[in-house]
């Protein structure tokens, strides 16, 4: 992948790559830090459609969530061999009683049967996951399983 | 009554009028400068009002503006920045400066102003407003445009070249020899090196050596070396604005933004009394006999901006679309064109008329300017539909073989 870094004089650094749909998505990194996300328009590559000033939580989230997806296809991938395992994510929301906690609290193993196989916090990932890792808002939790263990897990992170 | 306290009122009135204006132009969304402008042409001499009171302080006030307005100018940029751009865009840059002085030196040697009147009539047909530039490119939300960075280095290109025909010009107009001219050009020439060097080198020390934690140390720090810069580099006739623009280029990191973000309300109030006072001394009855010169001008230095712009661009790989956003987004000419005739004009050097052109210039541009960025999308997108119908019933008209 080609990331082109360009130098914007007066305002911070422009860093974007062309999509194979031809069209141009990237950031504007501001002086201050500030963070803006650029779509470029259909019929001309070099204007933008779209400059979508983020704060640093939404952009953190939003990076979990494309990062995560490439998780996610991996193992659908590895695990489509085996009948009635699914993988499923999961975002620790700032009401979850496993917030601030650590993640062997939740026994999640023991109760569903589900392995949770990877974390995604702050565009990173937090493969295999001890069960002393601290779940965070924000985080979200990777998880292989059955159907029915899933449904579990989603209802214990929530309520407890 | 007291002339102290008629002053008070006058200034008073002034300022709050400013913010008045200032007010409606951020209601229609454009740069107050032609405002300011506007405001000064009605209260100064030969106006409605006529504010004698207050000619002292704003004179003062608006050097201080002035100064201001290109510290922050360079606070804006690191060094780095500069000399990528420079290495970047100088073709461009050269492209831009000879396309855009050329109307200003013929106009003014056509009216008769003389070889010093070409100098500052060309300064001031050349120098886009990096201002009201940035302005529009944030407002129309073109920061992440490709475009973009041709513009902005176009515009580095243009500052640093102030920073050597800023010095010439204070020269020129202070009456220096030939040689004389010469020296404060070398001056200023190895002054630039030096701070460009001592910025890169050593921007932290320079930095450290002016930031503190409390605001009001910084704020006191900073305005009180920006004076002094500004004076010494006046002393030595290398144009007490480009001190100030050099200072804020060694400034850098956090020292500069926090700087930029303390100074940014006196600059605002500073170089509005700058302009309003540029104003005050324009006498508007000397405009409508150059209303017709300053047209001509606008279409022409237009025409020149947009074909920079348009190459500039081009040599990016940038398509048709973006070359004209590129070209028309140049056009706006403000704050320098009128530092450039403001310091003609007290030098008195050169014909009052030539006041009156510039005001009436920066007044056409500084407006035609952000409105043509506005339309130069949907203007371009109507006639690539109309060539594109054209060509479309040629097709169908050519008889089937």
């Amino acid at each position: 992948m080609n990331v082109e870094e360009t130098e914007l004089p007066g305002f911070g650094v422009r860093k974007d790559f062309m999509t194979q749909s031809g069209r141009r998505i990237g950031v504007v990194t501001h002086r201050d830090g500030e963070t803006e996300l650029i779509i470029s328009t259909w019929d001309d590559p070099d204007s933008c459609q779209a400059s979508i000033p983020l704060t640093g939580d939404e952009a953190t989230a939003l990076g979990n969530l494309l990062g995560s997806q490439r998780i996610v296809m991996q193992l659908t991938e590895e695990h489509k061999e085996v009948p009635g395992i699914v993988t499923r994510q999961f975002t620790i929301l700032p009401d979850s009683p496993y917030r601030d906690q650590p993640m062997g609290r939740a026994s999640i193993r023991t109760r569903t049967g589900v392995s949770i196989v990877a974390i995604m916090r702050e565009g990173e990932v937090v493969p295999s996951p001890g069960p002393d890792v601290v779940l965070r808002r924000g985080d979200l939790v990777v998880a292989v399983g059955t159907e029915e263990g899933l449904e579990q897990t989603a209802t214990i992170l929530r309520n407890g | 009554m007291d002339p102290l306290a008629l002053a008070l009122i006058e200034l008073g009135a002034v300022v709050f009028a400013l913010g008045l204006l200032a007010r409606l132009a951020g209601r229609i969304s454009m740069s107050p400068i032609p405002l300011y402008l506007l405001g000064g042409l009605i209260f100064g001499a030969g106006g409605l009002v006529d504010l004698s009171g207050v000619r002292e302080f704003s004179h003062l006030a608006g050097e201080i503006g002035v100064i201001l307005l290109l510290l922050l100018l360079g606070l804006e940029y690191t060094a780095k920045e500069l000399f990528t751009g420079l290495r970047r865009s100088w073709q461009a840059g050269v492209v831009d400066a000879i396309l855009n002085l050329a109307p200003g030196v013929g106009i003014a040697l056509l009216l008769g102003w003389g070889p010093i009147g070409a100098i500052v009539l060309g300064g001031v047909t050349y120098v886009s407003s990096s201002g009201i530039v940035a302005k529009v490119i944030t407002d129309l939300g073109r920061l992440g445009n490709r475009e973009t960075p041709t513009i902005l280095s176009i515009l580095v290109f243009e500052d640093l070249a102030m920073a050597i025909y800023l010095p010439i010009l204070t020269a020129t107009l202070a009456g220096v020899s030939w040689f004389g001219g010469l020296q404060t050009v070398a001056i200023s020439l190895a002054v630039i090196t030096v701070v460009l060097v001592v910025a890169l080198r050593f921007g932290n020390q320079v930095s450290r050596a002016v930031h503190s934690e409390n605001s009001e140390v910084f704020l006191l720090n900073v305005m009180g070396l920006a004076l002094l810069v500004a004076g010494l580099a006046s002393a030595m006739q290398v144009s007490a604005a480009v001190g100030a623009f050099m200072l804020g280029i060694a400034i850098s990191g956090t020292t500069a933004h926090l700087a930029s973000r303390l100074l940014e309300p006196l600059r605002d109030l500073f170089a509005a009394i700058f302009f309003v006072a540029f104003g005050l001394n324009t006498d508007p009855r000397s405009i409508p006999p150059v209303l017709g010169w300053a047209l001509l001008l606008a279409v022409v230095t237009s025409l020149t901006k947009i074909g920079t712009g348009w190459w500039a661009a081009a040599r990016a790989g940038i398509g048709i679309p973006g070359r004209a956003r590129a070209g028309v987004q140049l056009i706006p000419r403000g704050e320098f064109s009128i530092v450039i005739a403001g310091l003609a004009v007290t030098s008195g050097a050169v014909s009052s008329d030539l006041a009156a052109l510039a005001t009436t210039y920066v007044l056409l541009m500084a407006v035609i300017g952000p409105l043509g960025a506005r339309f130069v999308d949907p203007a371009m997108r109507s006639i690539q539909s109309l060539r594109r119908s054209r060509s479309a019933r040629k097709e169908a008209t050519a008889p089937i073989p």
